[in-house]
């Protein structure tokens, strides 16, 4: 399936959760906020969530400090 | 015509110059504003501009000091901003800065939360002083701020923010502020916010510890009502801290992007 990330279009094998597409990007799951869609979802929502073809994501990592 | 003087409408004869009003109005004044500028020669005045007129060292009353204040603003800003609020989650480097800069510009209200004291360490980059050692962060910001600005309300919650405590705090802000140290809080914050207030505009920051250059650090849009200050990378960590300047710059880019929301313009 299509995936646009950030925006940017890629490939990804289905069925995948937002969680294990966090993993495979290599981001920590705590410190990332996850917008599907134009919408945002909260940390609890991320195991459930199945990426289906065609899905816009931005995944807006954050880092210490402030 | 008319003629705002200290935010005070007056009607003036068309050909009043600026010395003419001083003279009427104040005539030991020593400071001349015209429109948000000081000017130092006489000029003619023409119909809604407005003339602030100072005296040096003199204290103003507590009615005159809003307007007094507000003088070097572009003309038109007070106005549209004295009537908002806005929520600073988090009283560190970037929530002090932030809010010292929008309680100078004159916002109406301000949401501030902080459980922490203040201690040695925050001295080099957050706005509180060494006699303020030991008190909780937001009842030192909140005594800073009326220093500053008297005529802002200010909220002090000295609570940490969790899911379940966010909205009672921060549900009825203008403009939310996430202006925490660590990331996860930053992204717990932030998603909570925005899920629960999705029409509410969020001003975030990531990425200002060391002292890269200072144009690395930008304001951006990176989600729907989400904009994000800082270079987005340079966490905090061993060998690398956080130091004023750079906690400045997206402190204040923080702000600015606040108030361009305020005024209906894009942040970014």
């Amino acid at each position: 399936m299509n995936l646009q990330i950030n925006g940017q279009n890629r490939e990804y094998p289905s069925p995948l959760t937002i969680v294990q597409l966090l993993d495979q990007l290599d981001l920590a799951i705590e410190r990332v906020v996850v917008e599907l869609n134009r919408e945002i979802l909260t940390a609890d929502k991320l195991a459930d969530t199945q990426l289906t073809d065609g899905d816009t994501l931005e995944l807006i990592q954050f880092v210490g400090g402030g | 015509m008319q003629i705002f003087v200290n935010e005070q409408s007056c009607q003036a004869q068309t050909e009043t110059s600026l010395y003419g009003l001083r003279d009427r109005h104040k005539p030991d004044a020593d400071l001349l504003i015209v429109n948000g500028f000081p000017v130092s020669q006489d000029q003619p005045l023409k119909d809604g501009d407005r003339v602030t007129l100072i005296k040096r060292g003199e204290r103003p009353s507590a009615a005159e000091l809003e307007a007094l204040m507000m003088a070097r603003h572009t003309p038109g800003v007070h106005a549209k901003i004295k009537n908002s609020c806005i929520g600073i989650a988090g009283a560190g480097g970037l929530g002090s800065n932030i809010a010292i800069a929008l309680a100078r510009i004159g916002v109406g209200r301000l949401i501030i939360a902080d459980f922490d004291l203040v201690e040695p360490s925050n001295l080099n980059r957050q706005q509180y002083f060494i006699d303020q050692i030991g008190l909780p962060k937001v009842e030192a910001l909140r005594d800073n701020l009326i220093r500053i600005n008297p005529g802002v309300q200010i909220t002090s919650i000295q609570q940490k923010i969790t899911p379940d405590n966010l909205l009672a705090h921060f549900s009825a802000v203008n403009v939310m502020v996430e202006a925490f140290d660590a990331a996860d809080q930053k992204a717990m914050l932030i998603s909570h916010f925005l899920r629960s207030c999705p029409q509410t505009p969020l001003v975030a920051a990531s990425g200002m510890a060391g002292y890269e250059a200072s144009n690395s650090i930008s304001t951006r849009k990176v989600a729907k009502n989400l904009y994000l200050c800082g270079d987005g990378t340079t966490a905090a960590q061993q060998g690398r801290g956080l130091m004023a300047p750079r906690v400045g710059i997206a402190a204040h880019h923080q702000a600015n992007a606040v108030l361009r929301l305020l005024l209906g313009e894009e942040p970014e």
